[in-house]
């Protein structure tokens, strides 16, 4: 699916509609047709769709609330704020601070001790492995505010050449494992950890599973003289 | 007169000759130099391995004790031997069918991992479900919480010796079993809860089922409650063991009971209501002292709790549709029970296969290729058993999951067993990993 169309729709084809193409690095890649036909193989009319990677779009104040009461007491007490968060998303009621790595330990104390901010709970660290852009890996973290109920999402990126990104274990100590499944499913390096090994793979294994060009794996299964290919070679409709 | 002996047998003892012959004088070995404030064993430690298939290690869990003695110095915890890949298998499957792999994370309280991961795609969706189905989640998980909770009772009461408890307590789920078999078809991993609704209505006769349910299972909790809470065993192993206070529990990152026994009154369904919460009469149980005892005496009252939510929804529950009418998202048949158990409606077959091959079309297409979810990323925590359960679900746009993740309460409570077990006696190695209740499923997914 990820090469381009050969077929006589490969140009001129009409952009998905739902979808604005990006200014910048987006996670997803270029695709064209549908079921994967390629040629003249597609008579269904799909082959023309193309549809573009998607970033989410960077949100300008006011984010609405509590989003600008959280923006202005972290810009209050964190002088570098301009530095160190590159992109602010607000999506689905939901806010996002992309923040760069050097950045995230001190942002991470500050938004737990700042008594307007008030992050005392880091309720998950994630993964994800935005395959085909420049930093592809990013680490997201979601905080939680017992005290004024509000959660807000940190994401940190990095590339996997050099996948280095401070340990927040010093601030958050539940991170210790969370940022030890990320290690281990996406070869994340979290700089500071104590004790930074896989956690739910095996000690001796090789290569890191949820990256997104890590195979999913499988057999073909024979059924009825019929072989049913492992769900990754499967025919895939997006 | 008195002599040493060389001989191995009489080492140390002292003897001395009498007419009778020699007597000697066997005394405790090396007692007196331990009383004399050398201890003999002191620095001899030992690293224990406990699990992982040991029975009270709660599935597959692997401790690695260090101790002094019968004094737990370190304890490491080595998880992964139920590691099965399913936030990975997710990303190869559509949105619907990742339904039925979240299930199998935590087998005992899967229609909360359907409920989270069904709110965090209509979420991206954009869409919200009818208040029947909603009723219908916060009726079959609040079931589900009965039965974790029995289970809980159950596997830590066998864990610490009171086997009645466990006959009684798996007897108890078994009931809950039952009645969730009737409603969602299955007893466990029922797949129920579905983007965009739940996958089929009540049965008839469940209402009646449903309150019969109820009262057995009241005068059950009753019973466990006389049964266990005056026991002087069960109160001397478990007061005073496995202790975790509040600020300890934050910077953990432990939710749910183990927080609520501490004496923060955290409960997400109170906090961040959802699927309509906010409008059930119940109170969060709480207790203080932090220790094992509390834990149980919270777990009790919520399945007290628990049952008050399901009385009320079966009075509120009125008729209405069970899935969002978005025939772009709602599979387009109704399931009912044929004479070949579960199958699609005969109605329905009737229509695909013999009028309309449009609808045979669009039944096709969504079932094999499944809806498009516009792209972005979520968070949605709900309160399972365990504490927040949390999906961080990720759409580039396709027909499949770009990423889904479970931030499972079982995985970041268990970070806690070491703090709940250093410096104790290895004997409440046991009750603290019970009181904490992992799942071993929702550890290692």
């Amino acid at each position: 699916m990820t090469e381009p169309n050969s077929g006589p729709d490969s140009t001129g084809a009409l952009p998905d509609q739902r979808r604005p193409a990006p200014a910048e690095a987006a996670p997803g890649v270029v695709e064209r047709g549908s079921f994967g036909a390629h040629g003249s193989g597609d008579t269904s009319g799909f082959g023309g769709l193309v549809r573009r990677p998607w970033a989410a779009p960077s949100a300008q104040r006011p984010y609405g609330q509590p989003f600008d009461d959280v923006a202005d007491a972290l810009e209050a007490v964190y002088p570098a704020f301009g530095d160190a968060v590159t992109k602010v998303v607000v999506d689905r009621g939901e806010l996002t601070f992309h923040v760069q790595p050097d950045h995230l330990v001190e942002l991470c104390r500050t938004l737990r001790d700042d008594p307007a901010l008030r992050f005392e709970l880091l309720s998950s660290v994630s993964g994800v492995d935005y395959l085909g852009t420049p930093d592809r890996l990013h680490s997201v973290y979601h905080l939680t505010s017992m005290t004024y109920r509000r959660r807000i999402r940190l994401e940190v990126s990095t590339s996997v050449e050099d996948p280095r990104i401070p340990s927040v274990t010093g601030v958050y100590p539940t991170a210790d494992w969370q940022e030890r499944e990320a290690y281990d499913m996406f070869g994340i390096v979290y700089d500071g950890h104590p004790a930074l090994t896989r956690i739910l793979m095996p000690d001796d294994w090789e290569g890191h599973p949820q990256r997104k060009d890590y195979p999913l794996g499988g057999v073909p299964v024979e059924y009825k003289g019929a072989t049913i290919p492992p769900p990754d070679e499967r025919r895939s409709y997006s | 007169m008195s002599t040493s002996t060389d001989d191995a047998f009489t080492a140390g003892a002292t003897s001395r000759e009498t007419t009778e012959g020699r007597v000697y004088t066997v005394t405790g070995g090396d007692f007196g130099e331990g009383l004399a404030g050398g201890d003999p064993i002191e620095g001899e430690r030992i690293v224990l391995n406990m699990g992982p298939q040991h029975p009270s290690t709660h599935g597959v869990l692997r401790l690695v004790l260090e101790l002094e003695g019968e004094t737990v110095i370190q304890t490491r915890l080595v998880i992964g031997y139920l590691h099965t890949g399913i936030e990975k298998n997710v990303e190869y499957r559509n949105w619907t069918q990742g339904t039925t792999f979240v299930t199998r994370m935590d087998y005992l309280a899967p229609l909360f991992h359907e409920a989270a991961y069904c709110m965090a795609t209509e979420k991206l969706l954009g869409i919200t479900v009818p208040d029947r189905a909603t009723m219908l989640r916060v009726l079959t998980m609040e079931i589900c919480r009965v039965s974790s909770h029995w289970v809980w009772f159950a596997t830590g009461g066998m864990e610490l010796g009171a086997l009645t408890a466990m006959t009684n307590g798996f007897r108890a789920r078994e009931w809950c079993l039952d009645v969730l078999e009737l409603i969602t078809g299955l007893r466990m991993n029922h797949a129920y809860i579905r983007p965009g609704g739940v996958a089929q209505d009540l049965p008839p006769g469940a209402m009646e089922e449903l309150r019969s349910w109820l009262d057995k299972t009241r005068r059950e909790i009753d019973d466990m409650e006389r049964l266990l809470t005056g026991l002087p065993i069960w109160q001397a192993r478990l007061k005073d063991v496995g202790h975790l206070d509040v600020p300890g529990c934050v910077a953990l990152g432990v939710t749910g009971p183990l927080l609520r026994a501490a004496g923060l009154p955290w409960d997400l369904r109170k906090v961040e209501p959802y699927c309509g919460y906010e409008t059930y009469d119940f109170e969060v149980p709480t207790a203080d002292t932090g220790d094992s005892w509390a834990r149980y005496l919270v777990r009790v009252a919520e399945v007290r709790e628990s049952l008050k939510i399901v009385a009320q929804v079966l009075d509120r529950l009125e008729p209405g549709p069970i899935m969002v009418t978005d025939r772009k998202i709602a599979w387009p048949a109704q399931l009912a029970l044929g004479p070949d158990g579960l199958g699609n409606s005969l109605d329905h077959v009737k229509k695909i296969m013999g009028q309309s091959m449009e609808s045979l079309i669009h039944h096709f297409k969504l079932v094999t290729e499944g809806f498009r979810v516009p792209p972005g990323q979520v968070y949605v925590p709900v309160e399972s058993p365990r504490g927040e359960l949390g999906y961080h679900v990720v759409s580039d746009g396709g027909t499949r999951p770009f990423r889904v993740h479970a931030r499972e309460p079982s995985f970041v409570n268990l970070q806690a067993v070491p703090a709940l077990t250093e410096g104790g006696l290895i004997a409440d190695v046991v009750t603290s990993v019970a009181s904490v209740d992992p799942l071993m499923g929702g550890v290692d997914r």
